[in-house]
């Protein structure tokens, strides 16, 4: 579904990704993990050119992104994203957060979008705060709502960018619970996160990523329980 | 009358009590030959010119700031040659108006420029106005630039594409950042104006300097002048905070 390709990232002199080359496969739910600054967080960045790649080129559903011919609003249309810091409009209700895109981009009518936004939110437990402004909501709701407004594209992939990390601990599960239930109907899901519970649980891929490049990558028993990675296991010796 | 008339009287012999020596200062100032109406059509200049001038400045203020933006915002592999080119003109007109004093701007446009024009008012509306909107393009750029990159990104992550999230995400957030500034700026601009008298421009200041011209003194007059801008600053001060509450009050969260 997602062909990376050589891929290559530089901020100034710092080579935050160094050749990477790597396949998504649909209904896959890929996790990254690795130490901060070791690049996992800009790799799953260039999947939708939120940042723009130093060079290697990335495909999806064989449409080049990195082609600078290619209408990339048209393809981030159909791949989903939530932030660290959740990143909704604080301008705006609930409501409007989740239709305002599908509306403008000419996905849906104003009816539709709104019915499908308060379906999603009921799925997540929040349909009475459709008329409240993000600043009303709780960080663990926020993100809930971020994924639902993520969701409302219905996109065939959801990027998440440490998804639980600007999160009081008692709102962790909660977000987490809304991602195993995606994953379960069978989203492909590329996640960077810490939470090595997840990506045991949920994880049907775990690739760990340090200095730029891919060390490991296997399915969650191979990373967790049988590491053979050194870089891997020092890490893991951290962590857990 | 007859009062300002006897103690003019006594003024000019000296012998006035000091009393009676303002009191007749004042009277020359603003009641003598119906001079109050100079000041009136002072003010009404000095509004009218600010009007304009801040029509002028906000338009060009925008556009200046939507193209550099813009322009800043690109994606690094799909840059704009056109934008790209207006964006190095404004540059240079924001540096330009920047760098050189309000006072040389009025000359060059007032005895150069527009020698030709009678019109100075018109003359020195246009050049507060091109000034101004220097000042404002930088207050909008930064309130643009104060919002979150992450609402960019958000807006961007959902397929909207450029206009579309700046129309709907950031510019909305950008205004409240972007409006005490700017009315900052527009109270500057108020008291600017009394600069266009150099290029004679028939404002505040101009009529009270005539008056000064005629009696010889110059306490009342600029007294007064003083007075009518703080007034009228005040009054500005007043309108912008019952906009700005407006604006708040109509996102409560």
């Amino acid at each position: 579904m997602i062909y990376v390709n050589n891929l290559c990232k530089r901020f100034g002199k710092l080579q935050v990704l160094d050749n990477i080359s790597e396949h998504i496969q649909k209904g896959e739910c890929l996790v990254l993990i690795g130490p901060s600054g070791s690049g996992k967080s800009t790799f799953l960045r260039c999947l939708n050119l939120l940042e723009e790649p130093t060079s290697g080129e990335i495909l999806f559903d064989n449409v080049k992104l990195t082609d600078p011919n290619t209408d990339i609003n048209k393809m981030r249309q159909r791949m989903g994203m939530v932030f660290q810091h959740f990143n909704l409009f604080p301008n705006m209700t609930i409501l409007k957060n989740l239709t305002l895109a599908p509306i403008r981009t000419g996905l849906r009518s104003r009816e539709e979008a709104e019915k499908k936004a308060l379906e999603l939110l009921r799925r997540v437990g929040l349909e009475d705060k459709a008329n409240a402004y993000p600043a009303q909501l709780s960080g663990g709701q926020k993100q809930r709502v971020a994924i639902v407004r993520a969701l409302c594209m219905e996109p065939e992939v959801m990027l998440f960018d440490e998804p639980t990390s600007a999160l009081d601990p008692e709102m962790v599960g909660e977000v987490l619970d809304v991602m195993k239930t995606l994953a379960r109907d069978g989203m492909t899901m590329v996640v960077v996160t810490h939470e090595m519970g997840f990506a045991r649980e949920v994880g049907t891929r775990v690739l760990f990523l340090d200095e730029g490049r891919i060390q490991a990558s296997g399915t969650p028993d191979e990373i967790f329980n049988h590491p053979q990675n050194e870089r891997l296991k020092s890490f893991l010796a951290k962590v857990l | 009358m007859e009062q300002y008339a006897a103690w003019q009287a006594l003024v000019k012999a000296g012998e006035a009590t000091s009393w009676q020596k303002y009191y007749v200062y004042f009277y020359q100032a603003f009641v003598d030959k119906d001079r109050w109406m100079q000041y009136l059509n002072g003010v009404l200049t000095t509004l009218y010119v600010t009007a304009l001038a801040l029509l002028i400045g906000v338009i060009l203020g925008v556009i200046v700031a939507v193209v550099r933006t813009a322009h800043d915002q690109q994606r690094p592999g799909k840059r704009s040659p056109v934008l790209g080119f207006f964006n190095a003109i404004l540059k240079v007109y924001v540096t330009v108006i920047r760098g050189t004093p309000m006072m040389v701007q009025l000359m060059i446009m007032g005895f150069v420029i527009f020698a030709s024009s009678r019109d100075f008012a018109l003359v020195g509306a246009l050049t507060l106005g091109i000034n101004s909107g220097a000042y404002t393009s930088e207050i909008i750029r930064g309130g643009l630039m104060s919002v979150d990159a992450g609402q960019m990104e958000a807006g961007r992550s959902l397929g909207l594409n450029y206009t579309d999230t700046m129309r709907f995400i950031i510019v909305p957030q950008a205004i409240k950042a972007i409006l005490p500034s700017l009315g900052n700026e527009f109270i500057v601009l108020l008291k600017d104006t009394s600069l266009i008298s150099v290029i004679g421009g028939k404002e505040l200041i101009y009529a009270a300097r005539a008056i000064v011209s005629r009696t010889y003194e110059a306490l009342f007059p600029y007294l007064g002048t003083a007075l009518i801008y703080l007034v009228l600053v005040m009054l500005f001060t007043w309108l912008l905070g019952i906009f700005e509450r407006r604006l708040r009050a109509s996102d409560l969260r």
